[in-house]
C-alpha cells in the first residue's frame, strides 16, 4: 500500500450477497428439501408413513454420515481439479487396518491413530505422485486404487475380518448406533457419529473459506498457472489436500468399521464414485474451483434420503441406481444451464 | 428493371451518374441502390451521390440499423455497415463498443432485435452460426480453433468432408485443399502436417484455407494480429490483399491503427453500441478517429509522466533458460522504464519469467537489494519482483474466482489472522486499489470472467503493486486493450517510476515502446543484443536489430 487514491472515480460496491448467489449457495439444499418432501408425501399417500419418523431420520443421517466424511476428502480434492478413485478402497484400507489392529489386542487410540494415519499415508503417496511427477490425478489413482485393495486384502487373508464384541470399545459401537431415540427434553439423541461429521464439516468450511491454504486450493483448482504465477506452491497445496483428503478418508473407514463391526477390503470397491457423486449433486465442478460444504453435505444427505425412502416405499434396488444417476445429472444439467445464462 | 422506375423521381441533375450501374446485370445491384435512394430522400443528395459514385458494386453485405439489447443495456442501436467485395472494411472502436456483439449478429450468433442483413442482395436472417457459414460468412477469430492433433487437411476440412458411403473421400478432399492453399499462396504446405506442429502465424493461415473450402464470401478478422510477429503480420496482409483480389469481402477488426491503414480502405467506427464515424482512412487523421472512439479529443496518446532514474536496482548477470534467455545481462535502476522488443520467439518472455524464477534458470544471478533471492517464484516475490504474465486467460488472472481473490492471491498472508483470514480488511484494501487503478466494476467480490479486458489487465497490474513489487515485470500489459485504457497504463507506468519503482516492459507494439521507455533493448534468439536510450533509436533502427538476427535463425533452419 506504498500508494494512496490520488483521484477520486466513483465506484459502486456493492455486497455480493444478490439473490443469485445464494440461490446458487442454497441450489443443493433446496433439492434436499424437495427430496424428502415428495418422499414424505409418497409415503404417507402409499407407504406406512414411517418416513418421516425421528427413527427413519437418524438412520439416513447414520449411514449418510460417513459418505459425508468422505465427500468433503473428495470435495477438496475436486476443488483442485483433481481426483480421488481410490478413496473408497483405500477407505476401506483403513477399517481392515483398524480391526486387525483390534484383534491384535492394541489399544483402541493405537488403533484408530493407526487406521487415520494409513488413511494420510494413502493420500501422501496419490500426492508424492501427483504432485512430484506430475501425473494426472486419474492415473495415480487409478493404480493406487487397486493397490490399496491388494494391501487390504493381504491383511484380511482376502476374506472379512471380523471383531469380537468385547474388543470394540463402547464409544465407537454408540458412534453410529441406531437404537431409539430417547429425548433430553425436546432434543433427539443423535449419535455422536453424526455430530463428529457436523463437526469435521463445520473445519472444512473454515479451512475452505477463511484460512491461506484454502484461498491457495481455490487458486490452484480454478487456475493452476495463476498461483504458481503468485508464488503459491502449487506442489504443497495438492500434496497437503490429498493428505487431508486421505485422513478423512480414513475416518470413514472408522464410520463404516463402526456401522458393520468388521472389515471386508472388496467392500471398498465402487465407493468412490459415491463420493463423487455427492460432490457432483452439491454443485462441484470436476474441472475445479468449485464445490462448497453446504453443497456436499446436501449432496450426501439426497442419497441417503433416496435410498431410505426407496426402501420405505417397497421400491426395489435397481430404481434406487436408477433414480441416484438420474438426479447426478440432472443436478449438472441444472448448473449448465444456470452457467450458460449467467454468460 | 425495377431501377427505372424509381430513379429519376430522386436524382435529378445527376442521371448521368446513374448510367453505369443501370447495366451492371448483377442482380444484387438493384438492392443496395434502391437502398440508397431510400437514404437520399432523407439525407443530403450530395454526399450519397458521391458515395454512390465512389462504389460502382453494389454492397456484397449490408447490415442496416441493426438493433439489440441485452437485458437493460442497448448493446447495438441502429448500427449500419456495407461491405463491399475486393475491399476491406476497418472496424474500430474501444472494447465493450459493440463490434464483436455486431459480428454475433453477423455470423448468427445472436439474432438482432431490429434491422435487416443483406448478403449478395438477398435477405440474410442466420439464425445459428452454421448458417451464416453456409451463407458465406466466416469468422477468423483472435483465439484459433484448430483441433492440433489433426492434420492440416482435417482441420481444413473438418465439419464438411466429402465422403461416400461414410468413407471420407480421400482425393477429391486433398485436391480441395491444395487449391485453396494455393489460393493463399501457400502450396507448399504439406496437408498431412500436423496443425500442433506448425507456428502461430501457419495456424491462422490454416483457419483462413479453412473458410475459403467452406465457399466464405464475406470473411471477419478479429484482431488477427495480435498474436502474430511482425513478419507473419506481412504475410498476413499479402493473403488479405490475395483474398479481395478473389473479389471477398473483409471485414478487418484491430486497436492498431497502422495496420488498419496497411490494409483497408473504408472504416467503420463503433462507440456505445452506436456508429461514431464511417468514412474513407486516406482521408482521416489518426487523432480523429481516436477522438471518434473514446468520445473526447485526446492530445496524446503516449502520455508520460516525468520520472527521473535514480541508483541502480537490479543486477541482472548472465541470466540462462533452458532455450532462451542466453546469457543476458544487463541493470536496472531505479526510476527506470526498461522496455524490450524482439519478434515472438525472441526470448523477451522467457527473460521476464526466469527473472520471476517461473521457468527453470540455468545459469547466471540476478542482484536484487544487494541479495541473490533463490529462482522460485515465492521467494522473488519476497524480493519485490512482479509479474503481470502475457496470458491473461490462461495464467495471469484465475477467471473464476473474484476481483478481491486475483488480485490479493500473492500476498494473501498478509490478512492471515492466527490461521484465519481477515475478509473485511481485504475488501476494503481491494476496493481502495480498485479505486486508485479506477478498475470498473461491480465490486470486490465480482468474478474475473465478468470484466472486459482492459479491467482485468489492471487487476493483473494491482496485483503486482499490491504485493509491493518494486521491479515490475510487464509482459504486453497493453495487448487486446482499448486506447483510453492504454493511455491509462502507460501514465500509470510514468507515475510508478516517478515513485521509484522500476519497470521492464515487453512489448511487439515499437511506437509504444520508443515513447514509453527511458531504455529499450532488442532481443533475438534469446539474446540481448543491444541496448540504448529510448531517444537513440529510430523504429527503422530496432527493427533491423531485430530482423537481422531473425534472418540468421532462418538460414539455420534451411542449412538443417
Amino acid at each position: 500500500m506504498s500508494s494512496l487514491p490520488t483521484e477520486t472515480i466513483e465506484i459502486t460496491v456493492r455486497s455480493q450477497s444478490s439473490w443469485r448467489s445464494w440461490m446458487e449457495r442454497l441450489g443443493p439444499l433446496l433439492a434436499l428439501v424437495l427430496v424428502t418432501l415428495g418422499f414424505a408425501i409418497a409415503d404417507q399417500i402409499w407407504g406406512q408413513g414411517r418416513f418421516i419418523e425421528i427413527r427413519n431420520a437418524r438412520v439416513i443421517l447414520v449411514f449418510t454420515a460417513p459418505v459425508a466424511v468422505a465427500a468433503l476428502g473428495m470435495t477438496l480434492v475436486i476443488m483442485t481439479g483433481g481426483i480421488d478413485l481410490s478413496a473408497g478402497t483405500a477407505s476401506m484400507l483403513c477399517a481392515t487396518v483398524l480391526a486387525c489392529t483390534l484383534n491384535a489386542d492394541y489399544p483402541v487410540a493405537i488403533a484408530v491413530i493407526a487406521a487415520v494415519g494409513t488413511g494420510a499415508v494413502c493420500g501422501l503417496f496419490n500426492g508424492l505422485f501427483i504432485g512430484v511427477l506430475r501425473i494426472p490425478p486419474f492415473i495415480v489413482t487409478l493404480g493406487s486404487m487397486t493397490i490399496f485393495l491388494g494391501i487390504a486384502k493381504h491383511l484380511a487373508n482376502s476374506s472379512t475380518v471380523f471383531v469380537d464384541r468385547q474388543r470394540i470399545p463402547e464409544w465407537l459401537s454408540k458412534f453410529t448406533s441406531t437404537a431409539p431415540p430417547h429425548w433430553f427434553g425436546w432434543f433427539p439423541n443423535i449419535p455422536s457419529g453424526v455430530w463428529f461429521a457436523l463437526a469435521i464439516s463445520v473445519v472444512v468450511a473454515i479451512i475452505l473459506s477463511l484460512t491461506v491454504f484454502g484461498r491457495h486450493v481455490l487458486a490452484v483448482g480454478s487456475n493452476e498457472g495463476t498461483a504458481r504465477l503468485c508464488g503459491v506452491n502449487v506442489f504443497a497445496t495438492k500434496l497437503y489436500v490429498y493428505a487431508l483428503a486421505g485422513v478423512l478418508f480414513g475416518i470413514a473407514g472408522l464410520y463404516s468399521f463402526s456401522l458393520l463391526r468388521m472389515a471386508n477390503p472388496g467392500e471398498g470397491i465402487g465407493k468412490e464414485l459415491k463420493f463423487i457423486a455427492a460432490v457432483v449433486i452439491g454443485g462441484g465442478s470436476l474441472s475445479g474451483g468449485r464445490g462448497s460444504v453446504l453443497g456436499t453435505l446436501a449432496g450426501a444427505t439426497i442419497m441417503g434420503v433416496i435410498s431410505s425412502g426407496c426402501d420405505q416405499l417397497g421400491v426395489v434396488n435397481a430404481t434406487q441406481d436408477i433414480m441416484i444417476g438420474v438426479i447426478i445429472i440432472a443436478a449438472v444439467s441444472i448448473d449448465q444451464f444456470r452457467n450458460r445464462r449467467q454468460e | 428493371m425495377v431501377l427505372v422506375w424509381h430513379v429519376p423521381e430522386f436524382t435529378k441533375g445527376v442521371g448521368s451518374r446513374w448510367e453505369p450501374f443501370l447495366h451492371d446485370p448483377c442482380p444484387h445491384f438493384v438492392l443496395g441502390v434502391l437502398r440508397d435512394v431510400q437514404l437520399l430522400r432523407q439525407n443530403h443528395s450530395e454526399v450519397i451521390i458521391s458515395k454512390l459514385s465512389l462504389n460502382d458494386r453494389a454492397p456484397l453485405l449490408v447490415m442496416d440499423r441493426i438493433g439489440k439489447r441485452f437485458g437493460a443495456t442497448q448493446a447495438l442501436r441502429d448500427v449500419s455497415l456495407e461491405a463491399f467485395g475486393g475491399e476491406t472494411l476497418a472496424l474500430i472502436g474501444e472494447n465493450g463498443a459493440g463490434k464483436s456483439t455486431l459480428m454475433k449478429v453477423l455470423s448468427g450468433a445472436h439474432a438482432p432485435d431490429s434491422g435487416f442483413l443483406h448478403l449478395n442482395g438477398q435477405p440474410f436472417q442466420p439464425s445459428r452460426p452454421v448458417d451464416a457459414r453456409r451463407a458465406g460468412v466466416a469468422m477468423i477469430y483472435q483465439e484459433l480453433n484448430l483441433a492440433r492433433d489433426l492434420s492440416v487437411e482435417d482441420n481444413i476440412m473438418l465439419g464438411c468432408e466429402r465422403s461416400r458411403f461414410g468413407f471420407v473421400r480421400t482425393i477429391e478432399q486433398r485436391e480441395k485443399v491444395r487449391r485453396a492453399l494455393a489460393l493463399l499462396g501457400h502450396a507448399d504446405l504439406s496437408p498431412q502436417r500436423r496443425v500442433g506442429s506448425l507456428s502461430i502465424g501457419v495456424q491462422q493461415l490454416v483457419e483462413i484455407a479453412r473458410a475459403l473450402v467452406s465457399d466464405a464470401r464475406v470473411m471477419i478478422f478479429d484482431e488477427p494480429t495480435s498474436s502474430l510477429s511482425r513478419h507473419d503480420v506481412q504475410h498476413l496482409f499479402a493473403i488479405i490483399k490475395r483474398l479481395q483480389e478473389q473479389g471477398l469481402a473483409i471485414i478487418y477488426i484491430s486497436h492498431f491503427l497502422e495496420e488498419i491503414r496497411e490494409i483497408a480502405t473504408r472504416y467503420v467506427i463503433l462507440r456505445d453500441g452506436q456508429t461514431a464515424g464511417t468514412g474513407s482512412l486516406k482521408e482521416t487523421t489518426d487523432k480523429q478517429i481516436v477522438s471518434l472512439m473514446i468520445g473526447r479529443s485526446v492530445e496524446n496518446l503516449f502520455p508520460t509522466v516525468p520520472h527521473k532514474i535514480d541508483e541502480s536496482a537490479m543486477h541482472v548477470d548472465r541470466l540462462a533458460g533452458r532455450k532462451s534467455p542466453c546469457n543476458v545481462s544487463f541493470q536496472l535502476r531505479r526510476g527506470e522504464i526498461l522496455g524490450l522488443f524482439g519478434l515472438i520467439g525472441a526470448g523477451r518472455t522467457e527473460t521476464l519469467r526466469c527473472l520471476f524464477g517461473l521457468d527453470r534458470v540455468e545459469r547466471g544471478r540476478v542482484r536484487l537489494n544487494g541479495r541473490f533471492p533463490a529462482a522460485r517464484p515465492s521467494a522473488r516475490i519476497r524480493a519485490g519482483i512482479g509479474l503481470v504474465s502475457e496470458d491473461r486467460k490462461g495464467e495471469g488472472l484465475a477467471q473464476k474466482l473474484s476481483i478481491a481473490d486475483n488480485l490479493t492471491l500473492s500476498a494473501i498472508r498478509r490478512y492471515s489472522f492466527f490461521g484465519l483470514l481477515r475478509l473485511k480488511s481485504r475488501h476494503e484494501v481491494v476496493a481502495k486499489w480498485m479505486k486508485r487503478l479506477s478498475i470498473k466494476a461491480r465490486g470486490p467480490e465480482q468474478p474475473i470472467s465478468q470484466l472486459s479486458g482492459g479491467n482485468q489487465q489492471k487487476v493483473a497490474i494491482a496485483r503486482v503493486l499490491h504485493q509491493d513489487a518494486s521491479v515490475l515485470l510487464l509482459d504486453e500489459p497493453t495487448r487486446g486493450i482499448d486506447v483510453g485504457t492504454k493511455a491509462e497504463i502507460y501514465r500509470l507506468m510514468g507515475e510508478l517510476a516517478g515513485e521509484g519503482k522500476s519497470i521492464i516492459f515487453v512489448s511487439s507494439y515499437l511506437p509504444e515502446l520508443l515513447a514509453v521507455c527511458d531504455t529499450v533493448g532488442v532481443m533475438s534468439r534469446g539474446k540481448l543484443r543491444e541496448l540504448r536510450r529510448a531517444s537513440d533509436w529510430t523504429e527503422n533502427e530496432v527493427l533491423s536489430v531485430a530482423i537481422a538476427a531473425d534472418n540468421e535463425i532462418e538460414r539455420e533452419k534451411d542449412s538443417e
